[in-house]
Order: C-alpha cells, then sequence, then structure tokens
C-alpha cells in the first residue's frame, strides 16, 4: 500500500506537524515501507478476539474527593513560552 | 396546498459535578478564583503526569444517571478525545467514547400543565477544559487552566423536542433535578450548567417533506436564550430553505452562535477539516466496574424530588397550588427553608404566605443557600408564633418587626418590647371600647340585627381605630359577636 | 581494586561498615566521569558540586545516627525522562531543552528515601524512542567496548555509564526493549519490571501501557537491590499493582529448586546472529549443568510483535506527545503566522525525525476509517501473544532467548532504514505487550569483542525467579565480571 504525498500532508495537519518538502518525500516513503511492514498482520485471524488494551487485570482505582494544594502561579507558568500576568499567552484564537 | 413544518430538536447538556476536587486531580474548584491558581502539574499536562478518577465524581454521575431514568453500565472505561487547543493542555480530553456510564435515560417534564416525554441517548463524564479569553482587536489570547480537569456529565438527547418552549422546560427540569440531588449548582452564569441544541425543520410541501440541515446553536448563556435562539433559528432555516431549497447532506452540519444582544444566530468559522477525534482508551486509567451495592447506596443519597414535594405541600400540607408553585420553583433553598420553619411547630399555611409575602421581597439576588435569606428560620417561627397567638398584631410584625429583625438580626421579642407593640389582652378595656363603638353605631347595629351581617366589619375597624391597632382582631371579632348575640 | 570497579552490593557493604564515605565514593565516580565521559558521551547532565554536596548530607545523618537508606549514599545515574524537581528534564529532545519539572518522579522521591546519590542524568534516544541512542537531539553516545558502535537504545546512555563505570546502578525505561537491548549491547544488567511493578509517576509518557522504569547494574544482585528500591505502589498511578514488594535483593541469591527453563524455539531462526546463537545456547548449557530443568516451548504469535508493538507504541505516542504544543511549556517556534502554524512549526521544529515519523505513524494508526484495521487488530494480536506466554508458563519458570539478534551495530548503520532498526527489538517487544517482566544479563562476546545479551522473560510479578535464574547463572560465569578499556 503506497501512501502517498497527500495522504502525508493529511496526517500531518491532523496531528500539528509541520514537514518540509523533503521530509514529505522521505515520510512518504518510509511509511509505506513501514506500512508495507504491518500488512503482515492480516495474516492473524483475530475473530473474537478481545482486544488487549491494558496489561494488568485491576480495576476501580479511585482517589477521595480531597482538594490539596496545587501549584503557585510562578511555578505554573514558570515553563510557559509566553506568558502574560497570570496567564498562558498564544497567538490570536479566531472563532 | 400549504406549507407547514416540524421542529427537530436535541440536546447536549453539560452539567458540572459538585466535587471538592477536579475529576482527575486534587485541585479545587471553587469558581471564580484568580486565574491559574487551582493548577497543578495534572491539570497543566505536565510531561510525566498522570490522571487518578475522583470516587466522588463518579459517584454523582451514577446518581444524575438514575436520576434521568438511564441504564447505569457495569462496566465502563475511559478513552481519550484529541484535539488541539490552547485551553486543553494535553491536547486530549479524557472522556468516555464506546461505553459511557449510563444509556437510554429519559425526562418527563412539563410545558403548560402538558406532560412530555424526551429520551435520552447517553450520559457520560469527562473533564472539562480551561478557558481562553480572547482580546479585543485581534491580541494574544490568554489562557487561565482553573476550569481545566473539573468533572462534567454531557447528557445527550434523542431528538424528541418539538417546540423551543419544550426545549427550555426540559432543560429547566434537568436543572432543577440535579440542584434537588446536589449533583450540581446548575448556574448558566457560571458555566455549571452548558448547553447546545441540535435543530433543523421537517417541511412539508405538497406531500414531500424536506429536512433541512442539522445545525448546532452554541453560546447559549441562559434557558431564555435557548428559546430564544432555537425560535429565531427555526424561522431562520425555514426562510433559508425558501431561498435555496438546501436539505440534509447537502451541506456540512453548521454550527451558529447565538448572538443574545442582536438576539441572531451566527455562522462560526467553518472548521478547515472535519474533526477526527482519534479516541481510543486512556491507558493511564483502569476500568470501572459498578456493582449493584454501589448503585443501592447511591439511591439511598436520594432525597425527595421536588415534584414529590410540590405534591405533598398540596395533598398533605393543604398549601394552594399557587404557594406550592412558588416555593418549589423559586429553588431547593426555598423549600428547604420552609421545611426548617416547620420543623418549629408553626402551621403550614402561615409558614408559606410569610416566606411567600415577606421574606422573599427582602431577599436579593438568585437564593442558593438557606443563609442567603436574611432572617433564619427558627427567628421568624418565633415572629410567626407571636402573631398566632395574638401577642402581636399582623400588621406590626409585618411592618415595624420583621424589617427590624432583619436589618439588626435581633430577636422578635425584644424589638416588640422595645417597641411597646405588644398585645394587651384587657377584655375590659376591649369590652368597653365595643360597647362605646355599638353605641355610638345604632343604625349598623340595627342593619346587623336585621341580617345585613357585612356590617360587622365596619364595626371591627372602628373599634381596631379606638385601641389604636393592638387588640387582636379574632378578640375583638369574638366581643361584638357575643354583644350582638350573634 | 579502585572503588569504581567494585559492584554496588560491595559498595553498600563498605558504606554501611564506614570503610568508605559517600563523599569519597561520589568523587570517586565523578572523577571517572570526567576522566571517560569524553569518549562516551552518556550523559546530558551533571552536576558535581550538587552530587558531592547530596552525598555530604548523607554522611551527616549517617555520623548523627540518624537511619540511612538501602542505597546507603550509593551514587546513582538516572535516564533523561525522569521528572526531576529542580533539573533539567530533557527527554533528549529540543522540545524539553529548558524545561525544568516542578515535581519529583516517585521513583526519584525513593531514590532519595533510598540515600542514594544522583550524580548525573543519562542520554537516550528522544522520549525514548530508539534502539540505538542516535535520536538523542544533543549527543551520540558511544558503546564502551567498542566507541564506533551504539551502545543500544533508548537507554543507552544508562547502559553506557554503567559499562564505562561512572556509576555503580542506573536508572532506564523500557518500553519496547530500551532497558534490556542497550543492557545486551553494552554488557551490563538491565531489568524491565512487570507492567504495574514499579510507579510510572513522572516518567515522561511514551506509550503509556508499555513503559516501565528499571534498574541497570553490572550484577544481578545489584539489579534486585535498585528494584527493590523502586518497586511497589503509588497512589499517583492507577496503573501500579497494590502488592508487597519482596526482598529482591536476598531472595535473588536462595537457588531456585528445580528451576524450569523454557527456550523458546521461535526465536532461533532467520536473522538471528550466529555467534549469538551460539553464545546463547552455550548459556542454556550452563543453567542445564546448574541443575535447571531445560524444556523447549513455542511462542508462535512473536512473529508478529514487531508490528503489533510499532501499533501500538505509536498510536499512543502519537496521543502522549500532543500536549507538546508550545503553549504550556517546552519549546515554541520563532515565527509563525497563526495559532495553527504555531502548534505546527513548533513540532515539526521541537521534534527530531524518528518522533516525527512515529507522530505520523500513530496518528494514521488512530485516524478515522484506519482505526479498526491497524490500532483495533494491533490489541487484538497483543492479546494473543500474552496467551501464548500463559501457555509457555504452563511448563517453564522462565523462558530464554537472546536479548537482540546482533551485537551491537555501527553508529550509523541503520540511521536510515527504521524496518531494519525496528527488527533490532525483535525479541524484546513481546514483553511489553504481554506486561510480563524480562531480563537481560551478559552471555559472551563476539570475535570482535561486542558483548551478547541472554533474556530471561517470566510470568506477571515473578521477578524474583528471573533474578534467581541470572543470579544462577552468574554464580557459573564471569561475562559480568567484565569490563571494557576506555
Amino acid at each position: 500500500m503506497a501512501f502517498t504525498r497527500e495522504q502525508v500532508v493529511k496526517i500531518a495537519d491532523l496531528g500539528r506537524l509541520h514537514l518540509t518538502e523533503s521530509e514529505i518525500e522521505s515520510m512518504s516513503k518510509q511509511l509505506t515501507a513501514i506500512l508495507g511492514f504491518f500488512e503482515q498482520l492480516e495474516a492473524i485471524d483475530t475473530e473474537g478476539i478481545e482486544p488487549m488494551a491494558h496489561c494488568l487485570p485491576i480495576q476501580n482505582v479511585f482517589r477521595e474527593d480531597e482538594k490539596k494544594p496545587g501549584l503557585p502561579p510562578d511555578e505554573a507558568l514558570a515553563n510557559a513560552p509566553k506568558r502574560v500576568g497570570d496567564f498562558f499567552s498564544v497567538p490570536p484564537i479566531l472563532d | 396546498m400549504a406549507t407547514t413544518y416540524e421542529i427537530i430538536i436535541g440536546l447536549e447538556v453539560h452539567v458540572q459535578l459538585m466535587t471538592e476536587s477536579k475529576l482527575f486531580c486534587s485541585d479545587g474548584t471553587k469558581f471564580g478564583e484568580p486565574p491559574n491558581t487551582l493548577v497543578s502539574p495534572v491539570s497543566i499536562g505536565m510531561p510525566g503526569v498522570l490522571p487518578v478518577m475522583n470516587r466522588r465524581a463518579l459517584e454523582l454521575a451514577i446518581k444524575a444517571g438514575l436520576a434521568l431514568g438511564c441504564q447505569i453500565s457495569r462496566f465502563t472505561k475511559w478513552d481519550r478525545k484529541h484535539y488541539f487547543y490552547p485551553d486543553l493542555p494535553k491536547a486530549y480530553q479524557i472522556s468516555q467514547y464506546d461505553i459511557p456510564l449510563a444509556t437510554e435515560g429519559l425526562v418527563t417534564y412539563d410545558v403548560n400543565g402538558e406532560e412530555k416525554k424526551c429520551r435520552l441517548i447517553r450520559v457520560h463524564l469527562e473533564e472539562d477544559a480551561g478557558k481562553n479569553l480572547h482580546a479585543e482587536g485581534g491580541g494574544d489570547s490568554l489562557v487561565d487552566l482553573n476550569r481545566a480537569g473539573m468533572p462534567l456529565i454531557e447528557v445527550v438527547s434523542y431528538p424528541d423536542i418539538r417546540r423551543p418552549e419544550e426545549a427550555a422546560a426540559y432543560l429547566e427540569t434537568i436543572r432543577t433535578l440535579m440542584r434537588d440531588l446536589d449533583v450540581s449548582d446548575c448556574e448558566m452564569q457560571e458555566g455549571s450548567l452548558r448547553c447546545d441544541a441540535n435543530i433543523n425543520l421537517h417541511i412539508t410541501k405538497d406531500g414531500n417533506v424536506y429536512k433541512t440541515p442539522i445545525v448546532e446553536v452554541k453560546n447559549l448563556n441562559s434557558i431564555k436564550s435557548v428559546e430564544k435562539s432555537l425560535i429565531y433559528e427555526a424561522s431562520r432555516q425555514f426562510e433559508q430553505w425558501q431561498k435555496d431549497g438546501k436539505v440534509l447532506g447537502q451541506m456540512p452540519k453548521q454550527t451558529r452562535g447565538w448572538d443574545d444582544a442582536r438576539g441572531i444566530t451566527r455562522s462560526q468559522r467553518e472548521k478547515e477539516e472535519e474533526a477526527d477525534y482519534r479516541y481510543f482508551p486512556e491507558p493511564d486509567l483502569v476500568p470501572v466496574v459498578i456493582d449493584d451495592a454501589l448503585i443501592e447506596r447511591i439511591r439511598g443519597e436520594f432525597g425527595e424530588t421536588s415534584a414529590q414535594r410540590k405534591k405533598r405541600y398540596i395533598e398533605e400540607l393543604g398549601l394552594n397550588d399557587y404557594n406550592a408553585s412558588v416555593l418549589i420553583d423559586k429553588g431547593r433553598a426555598i423549600s428547604d427553608y420552609f421545611e426548617a420553619l416547620l420543623t418549629h411547630e408553626v402551621d403550614a399555611k402561615s409558614a408559606a404566605n410569610w416566606l411567600i409575602n415577606d421574606v422573599l421581597s427582602h431577599a436579593e439576588g438568585r437564593i442558593k443557600v438557606m443563609s442567603d435569606l436574611p432572617i433564619m428560620p427558627g427567628s421568624l417561627a418565633e415572629l410567626i408564633k407571636l402573631v398566632k397567638g395574638n401577642k402581636l398584631n399582623l400588621n406590626d410584625a409585618r411592618e415595624k418587626v420583621l424589617p427590624e429583625m432583619i436589618e439588626t438580626g435581633r430577636d422578635a421579642a425584644s424589638i416588640v418590647d422595645e417597641k411597646g407593640l405588644g398585645v394587651v389582652l384587657d377584655t375590659a378595656a376591649i369590652d368597653a371600647i365595643v360597647d362605646a363603638v355599638l353605641a355610638d353605631n345604632a343604625k349598623i347595629v340595627e342593619d346587623i340585627k336585621s341580617g345585613k351581617g357585612k356590617a360587622l366589619g365596619a364595626l371591627v375597624g372602628q373599634v381596631m381605630k379606638r385601641s389604636q391597632g393592638k387588640f387582636p382582631p379574632a378578640i375583638v371579632n369574638e366581643t361584638l359577636n357575643k354583644r350582638l348575640g350573634l | 581494586m579502585s572503588l569504581i570497579e567494585k559492584t554496588a552490593t560491595e559498595l553498600v557493604s563498605l558504606l554501611n561498615k564506614g570503610e568508605v564515605t559517600s563523599r569519597e565514593l561520589t568523587e570517586a565516580f565523578c572523577d571517572r566521569i570526567a576522566e571517560v565521559e569524553g569518549k562516551v558521551k552518556a550523559l546530558l547532565y551533571h552536576d558535581r558540586d550538587g552530587a558531592l554536596a547530596q552525598a555530604e548530607a548523607v554522611d551527616l545523618s549517617r555520623k548523627s545516627g540518624k537511619p540511612v537508606g538501602k542505597l546507603a549514599g550509593l551514587p546513582i545515574i538516572v535516564k533523561d525522562i525522569l521528572c526531576t524537581k529542580g533539573e533539567p528534564t530533557t527527554c533528549a529532545s529540543r522540545m524539553l531543552e529548558n524545561f525544568k519539572a516542578p515535581y519529583d518522579a516517585h521513583v526519584i522521591s525513593l531514590l532519595q528515601n533510598a540515600s542514594s546519590v544522583r550524580i548525573a542524568r543519562a542520554n537516550m534516544d528522544e522520549f525514548a524512542m530508539g534502539s540505538s541512542c542516535e535520536n538523542s537531539a544533543f549527543q551520540k553516545t558511544r558503546n564502551p567496548w567498542n566507541l564506533d558502535c551504539v551502545p543500544g537504545g533508548s537507554s543507552g546512555g544508562s547502559a553506557a555509564c554503567i559499562a564505562a563505570k561512572e556509576a555503580p546502578l542506573s536508572l532506564g525505561t523500557d518500553t519496547g526493549g530500551s532497558i534490556r537491548q542497550p543492557a545486551g549491547l553494552c554488557g551490563i544488567v538491565g531489568l524491565k519490571p512487570t507492567y504495574g511493578r514499579v510507579s510510572r509517576f513522572g516518567l515522561v509518557a511514551y506509550a503509556s501501557s508499555l513503559d516501565q522504569i528499571g534498574p541497570m547494574a553490572r550484577t544481578v544482585e545489584d539489579a534486585a537491590l535498585l528494584l527493590e528500591v523502586i518497586s511497589g505502589h503509588d497512589e499517583r498511578d492507577s496503573t501500579c499493582a497494590n502488592l508487597p514488594v519482596p526482598e529482591y535483593s536476598k531472595i535473588c541469591r536462595a537457588p531456585k529448586k528445580g528451576l524450569r527453563v523454557g527456550v523458546v524455539t521461535d526465536y532461533f531462526g532467520e536473522g538471528l546472529d550466529p555467534e549469538v546463537e551460539a553464545a546463547v545456547r552455550e548459556a542454556v548449557r550452563v543453567l542445564e549443568s546448574q541443575g535447571a530443568k531445560i524444556v523447549e516451548v513455542r511462542l508462535p504469535t512473536s512473529k508478529y510483535a514487531i508490528p503489533t508493538y510499532y501499533m501500538v507504541a505509536t498510536a499512543e505516542a502519537s496521543s502522549n506527545l500532543a500536549r507538546y504544543d508550545g503553549v504550556h511549556y517546552g519549546y515554541r517556534a520563532k515565527e509563525y503566522s497563526d495559532l495553527i502554524d504555531m502548534y505546527k512549526k513548533t513540532r515539526g521544529e521541537g521534534f527530531g525525525a524518528e518522533v516525527k515519523r512515529r507522530i505520523m505513524l500513530g496518528t494514521l494508526a488512530l485516524s478515522a476509517g484506519r482505526r479498526d484495521a491497524f490500532y483495533v487488530k494491533a490489541l487484538q494480536v497483543r492479546r494473543l501473544l500474552r496467551n501464548d506466554y500463559d501457555k509457555a508458563f504452563e511448563s517453564c519458570d522462565v523462558v530464554l532467548g537472546p536479548t537482540s539478534p546482533s551485537a551491537a551495530f555501527k553508529i550509523g548503520e541503520k540511521s536510515d532504514d527504521p524496518v531494519a532498526m525496528y527488527l533490532s527489538d525483535i525479541y524484546t517487544v513481546a514483553t511489553n505487550l504481554a506486561g510480563l517482566p524480562g531480563l537481560s544479563i551478559p552471555c559472551g562476546f563476539t570475535k570482535s569483542g561486542l558483548p551478547i545479551g541472554l533474556q530471561l522473560q517470566g510470568p506477571a510479578f515473578a521477578e524474583e525467579t528471573l533474578l534467581q535464574a541470572g543470579y544462577l547463572y552468574q554464580q557459573a560465569t564471569d561475562w559480568h565480571t567484565k569490563t571494557p578499556s576506555l
């Protein structure tokens, strides 16, 4: 299954990844190779097999509804690329 | 042949659960705190952090599901829903995809005395996003994550609603139910109740049915705006259809925002791509198994619903329909206050009258808790009992004592003493004045004796006037009757 | 014998007897770092003064009679993916080059409680994605046995620093072989614990349902000691098992009577280097001579483990790495036209080629219309893989095979061929998919002097059996005592 340039661009957009022209080209080749490799899985009969999302058979893990102090704003924002007052700042969001 | 149309409405309602801490971490949940003060590495979505489920949030969601007549899933799990937005720090929301907490519910509600039913597709739990503040004039947007991770349930209805006013009544009913059960305070202004509406029309013309494209209406900040926007949107869709004839499937689902000031819906910028949320099971959280014991325990937490309360007020306490409705419709805090009054051994009708006619007029804004009312139930009960026991005149109680109690917080008895308003039961004084009034009003006495009973009121008025209102009207009546041999 | 030649277990004994101070020991390893790090390039961060301060604090505690933890002032190096308050946690990525976590990973707290001295942070493949350490954004770590070769990955720095004697112990993480494969390639011991044995809180996630933190050391005993310190329940990780922690360091020395070793016939086929095969077959003979019972077992689904792993791991990775979008922390592109462009440029510039490739694959695997054929299918095969193991463990206590199909390869040899690179994890990825423990121990050398790793895998929470088997093997061999000359 060939993975086209258009498909690469569409998936990159979905994952919010900017790719250069040469990256798009090599990604198209490599993804085609990798997906070809994945086609092996089609040979396995998995009819009726329950998908396994978790390894551990545990369930119902809860915490009690207790409030605890979090981070002060200065610590919360210490790693922010751009900060205005006590807010994270981003380019304008247009709705 | 006339062209007619039917409006088809389905609602997606988000209700914020009343917990102390967020859904997956221990940050507080208070509304209106300074920006980014209710945050932690988990709610900021920092590298390496993990969510841990809040037990109370699950219980409240089950409670809501039961109250909404849903089947509670015995096995449920968490999924990640992906999209990029600055108020969503992990770039995915922890939600529920293929196995929601509750399914197939039913909401019964009342529109102008007519009973309506709306089926529910599902109720699921999810975390809220933070808030983006958009600058005027295209400046940078600002992100506050205090709300990020707050527990929400999403209640998704079938498109069973047929009129805008039904949508409002449905939403009102959900709000009352969630408040009654202490699931949520459902403040639309604060965002703890949010609603998006899906609407389209089924137009019948010349025996053919045309379905208009579905529109999702957002930005609905009050129950009133839900109704107004749907009225507007229905006529807009009809006009649009008359213009272009476009039907369902000929254009993608559109999102329109309600502009409350202008009273119109406006198309929001079309998304550049079809949403692809790439759901998959949340590996950081384990599944939840719900057993009968938990469901029964939660059912045990159910108090009396508002509908049940109203019925009891009318059938058992003998309140009239109007008073019962006011007590219930003004919110849980009011009927809780009324319940508290009753524990002080005052009769139900007086308690309802005092509360509705006198106390509520002194309250400001919306009453959320009993203490929002200006006077405690015990103090009000004391005042009511003074009047009932003929120790205080009704007018004085209303006009002089209650305002003073509210203003100073003092008790009724001390105000009555200080102002000398106490009613003296001096029967000799009453007899004397009654005799004097009878003597001065021979004509009226004649009338009464000849059967014109209505004139008695005039005599009572004169006695009250001469006593400067200090005699209890009941005693005055009784004395007059006796003297006149009635 | 100089201090740095000794095993962790020997050094703990010296520290506890007062024959050496933590400061002396820390200085010795810091001096070694100064001597060889220029060649090996295993470390991304090394703070000699900070390390000495920690060491002095432990010495002071000991002097004043305060309790000292199990690691007794022993220096340790941690992979640069474990969040540590006040230190950079970069994951060897431009994206997090300047990120400082405001909190400690659970294992970091446990190391502190155990009185270890953190002396450095180890290089790795970016976000733990890779098998050679070549995907680090900052430097290429060399294999101490041959500086032209890779140390393996992703915990290449953590493996190379042990082989180079820069520290007696280190922590790595293993999502598909990232502890075991570099341990094998560098001739040291590495253990990937059962999923849920060690808390992942503070481990920057690559693939959440597969990631585990584990010990890397020169001997099985040393690995057991470190495993004992880092294992156990943590309420901040919902997937962390609430089970008691055995005294691994003692138990590993107790011989297991009638140990049954299952040789996985499926591993000895096409693609396995003959020198590696010979060394592993010799190891089987050694174990047999030590009293182990040898049986043959099948893991028929294991030939599909690589594509299954890359589907599951990249799907989770695409989700886990969505949060690096330039808003709340980490890198943000300098030039962009709007919000979406900011996201794309930030991620395009901040991530390296392999990370982008895996995000692309994972996004693809979860995207609308492909999810069932790719992601869900892989989860079904994952179940079959686990079933294979369950069946195999009916007839043996541990399964045995090579850690990797070949010894260390040359730097640059597989950089342009992702599939060839992925195949170097062919024997290790299934352990993670099944959530089981795996141990790699040195079992010989190639003719060109490169180490060969032997892998033992066990049932869930059977770490002690793996350690006992490994200890048994090391009692009869001296491969683990060999060190490279640098």
